[in-house]
């Protein structure tokens, strides 16, 4: 039964040179192993789902022909259906049974959290680019794990300062009605408060819903000039379409608090004209951003969203962190990704932290009119970098225990 | 010896030797999944009742088995009790609405409920609402054996696993057992023989919920998490997937079923969105051309083939 | 003026939506009533079948350039079609067995066919535009009423009203109650019985394709927007007692009300109110508002 998995495993395994150096790296069994565990075909495939198990492969590839590694790379994928069991199960049967020295993107919180305590028992590494919420690398920090692209706090944070200084003083949300919306909700309303805005109430609406009127029209009596939406995927992006319809834009603005380009190609420039949103990578961004994803969108005939980029970049940074250790033991391998920053064309000297987050700058990014778009996947404009310091939680809020105070 | 002592010895052969051959996780999930599809059938094969809302106890008695564990700070065997009788409770309050009626109304009304339920394991703090309970101790049995061991974790589940089916298969064969097949077969003549159906129907809900909480408890153990996938309607679907599977209203058809789905789960898990599609022409082929599931066609088989076990 | 608190202008906008709510249960509640009573089959594939609707209306606009006109009409004639196919192949060999089974089996093909437009479209969607014809909407003073969902409400409203007519006022009609009551009698009268069933079929069908394609404007057009809409009309069908078809349309518009005003009131509730509500019928009236026991 384990050769069937072994067969039915993708593997993009890929032979090395023969080790002429002195120090040859010792890589337990030989060969690193990495998991792309991610939801290959629920909400959010689009936004990780084959993209990440292909960016993972790119940046295996990239780094064999570039650092010609003295170890084999493999990389195998499984389907967690955003299902916090299956996550669990599947990393424990991977580290137990397959011998998988990390694990790759793991999209939505509550299999992140799962998979990346069963990864730390078992003292192997968890690379996590998909998932949002702040424990991560607070509450529930541990020493093993690396949250690289975004969170709840990134995104709102960005978004809503932005959103005030041009003068959206007002704000009313609307709010998925689970543990991920407050948390949005909250480090939002923060930050608005201390920006010099006011929130003037919110609703929080069923998850998932389906049928947002009722919830828009409460923010539309409140009279907010803005209408903040704690929510994600679907339940983001229907809001927004019956928003239009119920003619609350443009009048009142909406602003998406944690939003991909994927949405935004999903419910077209027509929806989403205007709203501005955060975001940790922009494939038209600059020549180096631009090539990247266009290889990417050979590949997948999508351009990259900001997680799928993150999981190539947080890839290729775990693979040089173990040629530069000399070994692919977690606790060494972690030490020396933190010690060496982060440049390469997602991250511009990104750091990664002692409680697991990748520091790196954000960008506020302004949808684009559907004239102004001149060619495909053409959406954004990029108002402002936010420093990564600024972004995200500094390390003095921090709440992770390993943090010394 | 019948075919029934037959298929206890390789069960306890079976369940010995699988941890040694397969990936031990795997088979605890196999148990946990056979204990509550055999709890499932119990309803559906020997009482008739389709209920499309067993998720409903599976999940609670997860979250109450994690909330004891976890919050309480108490011990596994009190965090399994609690899980049990949690969903006994939440059985009792089920079945006494959902028995006033029969047949579809029936699976409707529990299904119903059962939604219910998930929206408030959504809302209440204690389960962590989308994040579910992580990180939940296995802790030691008895404060004696360490359950973080694979193997001692194992036997325990294996353990759990023969008392629940040893339970369902003595309530089958008793009087009791005799009186729901009898509401089955035909219900009206059992008002007439003079049981009350309703109270039989109630106790046998109440039974097959409280196991179905235990396999629950038991999973939340294992996986050392619990989450909202086991209170989820797709869930209840499953087990009846697994018995129908396995062959409806056979003792050993839900494990058969159970075993196979699961096997299904794990390994299909590359196929992605295929595995739904696959779930559902299996559900479909098996409602119309294999309706005695796996076991069922197989007793057939050895009947007709005169072979007497 | 306020009631509650709640200044009666948002109010009135809050049970409006819930009217446009209560039509989408009220369409789907009686696709489920009526296959109900000839086949003695709730329908599972019904939310499957909806989204079905949905995305054919949207295939016919983006791959064949086919207006939302066109397919107000071609869609729920080419799902009702599809659905007298799986009647003819599929179901036609259960009616003599259990009720169940039917059940099982209309699940199996809700997972079928949403596992293949997931695996074809992904699970984030596509838009669907507002016809040219219905954009913009009304100033009612009170709130803005967009115009297409006044064209819900009022298609919904003809359209069960229209079936409620045709079942229960005409010659037609008067066959398919006659066959709910005894089709061994009917068929002995001469009438086609299994063909009267199939037709049916695919009538409980085609309703709901009509409702997918009348959702499609106003709800991002995706492969789960059936299954999470499907499990709160089965309430609704419980709550009605699925014994007539004028139930199931006021039980649907009436919940849709109901749903609306929780979420002034509670929102938090708004998911649960529909079970709540149900819950608390089985304990008073077990066979439903308007069911009979059989």
């Amino acid at each position: 039964m384990k050769r069937k998995i072994l067969g039915s495993a993708i593997a993009a395994a890929v032979a090395m040179a023969p080790a002429l150096s002195p120090a040859a790296t010792t890589v337990s069994d030989g060969i690193v192993k990495l998991g792309v565990l991610t939801d290959m075909s629920g909400t959010y495939s689009d936004l990780s789902g084959p993209g990440a198990l292909e960016a993972t492969k790119m940046a295996v590839e990239d780094f064999v022909a570039k650092e010609k590694p003295d170890f084999k790379i493999e990389v195998i994928s499984a389907d967690h259906q955003n299902k916090a069991d299956i996550s669990a199960n599947k990393a424990r049967e991977w580290f137990d049974t397959q011998k998988v020295d990390a694990i790759v993107d793991l999209v939505t919180t509550s299999t992140a959290l799962a998979v990346m305590k069963v990864a730390n028992e078992k003292s192997r590494i968890s690379l996590i680019s998909g998932a949002a919420s702040t424990p991560i690398t607070n509450e529930q920090c541990n020493d093993t794990t690396v949250h690289w692209t975004y969170d709840t706090y990134a995104l709102p944070v960005g978004t809503a300062k932005a959103v005030v200084k041009q003068g959206g003083k007002n704000w009313y949300f609307i709010t998925a009605d689970y543990a991920f919306g407050h948390s949005l909700e909250k480090n939002t309303a923060d930050v608005v408060t201390k920006s010099g805005g006011k929130v003037l109430g919110n609703v929080r609406h069923p998850f998932p819903g389906s049928d947002f009127s009722s919830f828009l029209l409460s923010a539309q009596a409140s009279g907010a000039q803005v209408i903040g939406l704690a929510n994600a995927g679907n339940d983001t992006m229907n809001s927004i379409k019956q928003a239009k319809e119920f003619g609350i834009t443009p009048k009142q603005s909406l602003a998406g608090l944690l939003m991909f380009i994927s949405d935004v190609h999903s419910l077209g420039l027509e929806a989403t004209a205007g709203m501005y949103l955060t975001t940790g990578f922009y494939w038209d961004y600059n020549d180096e951003t631009r090539a990247w994803s266009k290889r990417f969108f050979e590949r997948m005939k999508r351009m990259p969203t900001m997680v799928q980029a993150g999981d190539y970049s947080a890839t290729y940074h775990y693979l040089k962190a173990i040629k530069a250790a000399g070994t692919d033991e977690a606790k060494a391998v972690m030490a020396k990704m933190r010690d060496t920053p982060v440049n390469d064309f997602f991250a511009k000297n990104g750091k990664v932290r002692i409680d697991g987050r990748m520091v790196h700058d954000m960008y506020l990014a302004q949808v684009k009119k559907p004239s102004e778009s001149k060619y495909p996947w053409d959406y954004y404009h990029i108002r402002q970098v936010i420093p990564g310091d600024e972004a995200y939680i500094p390390l003095a809020e921090s709440k992770c225990p390993l943090v010394k105070k | 010896m019948n075919g029934k002592h037959i298929g206890w010895i390789v069960l306890l052969l079976l369940g010995l030797v699988a941890p040694f051959l397969v990936y031990p996780v795997l088979v605890m999930k196999i148990l946990c999944f056979a204990l509550f599809a055999c709890a499932f059938n119990l309803l559906l094969g020997y009482t008739g009742l389709l209920s499309f809302g067993h998720a409903a106890f599976l999940g609670s008695a997860g979250y109450l088995c994690g909330y004891t564990v976890q919050g309480l700070g108490l011990s596994p065997e009190l965090g399994l009790l609690a899980g049990t009788v949690g969903a006994a409770a939440l059985g009792f309050m089920f079945g006494s609405l959902a028995i006033r009626r029969a047949g579809i109304y029936f699976a409707m009304i529990t299904l119903a409920l059962a939604q219910l339920v998930y929206f408030l394991a959504l809302q209440f703090p204690f389960t962590g609402g989308e994040d579910g309970m992580q990180g939940i101790p296995r802790g030691h049995l008895f404060g004696l054996i360490d359950l973080s061991d694979t193997m001692n974790m194992y036997f325990f589940v294996l353990a759990v696993f023969l008392f629940g089916f040893w339970i369902i298969e003595r309530a089958i064969d008793s009087p009791f057992g005799q009186v729901l097949k009898a509401i089955r077969e035909n219900e009206p003549r059992a008002i007439s023989l003079g049981y009350d159906v309703d109270r039989y129907k109630l106790l046998a809900f109440v039974l097959s919920a409280a196991l179905a909480g235990l396999a629950g408890a038991t999973k939340t153990l294992v996986f050392q998490l619990a989450s909202l996938t086991d209170v989820h309607w797709h869930m209840s679907g499953e087990v009846v997937l697994m018995t129908l599977l396995g062959g409806v209203g056979t003792v050993f058809g839900p494990i058969v079923g159970a075993t196979i789905v699961v096997s299904l789960q794990n390994y299909g898990a590359e196929l992605g969105q295929w595995v739904t599609v696959l779930t559902g022409v299996i559900f479909v082929v098996c409602v119309l051309a294999f309706r005695r599931g796996v076991v069922g066609e197989v007793a057939l088989l050895i009947k007709r083939s005169g072979i007497r076990p | 003026m306020d009631i509650f608190g709640i200044p009666i202008q948002a109010l009135m906008g809050q049970l409006l939506i819930g009217l446009i709510n209560g039509s989408f249960y009220a369409i789907l509640s009686l696709g489920l009533a009526i296959i109900f009573g000839l086949l003695n089959i709730i329908n599972f594939a019904h939310g499957a079948l909806y989204m079905m609707g949905a995305f054919c209306a949207w295939i016919g606009l983006t791959w064949l350039g086919l207006n939302y006109w066109v397919a107000l009409i071609a869609v729920p004639v080419v799902v009702g079609a599809f659905g007298m196919l799986i009647e003819r192949t599929m179901l036609k060999h259960l009616y003599q067995l259990d009720h169940l089974y039917g059940l099982l089996l209309t699940f199996g093909l809700a997972l079928i066919i949403e596992g293949l437009f997931r695996y074809r479209f992904g699970i984030s969607g596509e838009s669907y535009p507002v016809p040219e014809l219905l954009s913009g909407g009304f100033n009612l003073g009170f709130m803005f009423l967009p115009k297409y969902r006044a064209w819900v409400v009022a298609v919904s409203l003809v359209v069960c009203f229209g079936s409620w007519f045709i079942i229960e006022r005409t010659k037609l009609g008067s066959y398919l109650r006659a066959g709910t009551e005894n089709p061994q009698l009917l068929q002995a009268f001469g009438i086609n019985v299994p063909l009267m069933i199939t037709l049916t079929y695919g009538f409980g069908v085609a309703l709901a394709a009509l409702a997918g394609v009348l959702a499609a404007p106003v709800f991002q057009v995706n492969p789960v927007m059936g299954s999470n809409l499907i499990i709160v009309v089965f309430a609704v069908v419980v709550i009605g007692g699925m014994g007539s078809i004028m139930g199931s349309i006021v039980t649907g518009l009436g919940l849709g009300l109901i749903e609306g005003l929780t979420r002034v009131f509670y929102p938090e509730a708004s998911a649960v109110v529909i079970f709540v509500i149900m819950g608390i019928v089985l304990l008073l009236r077990p066979a439903g508002l308007f069911g009979r026991e059989r």
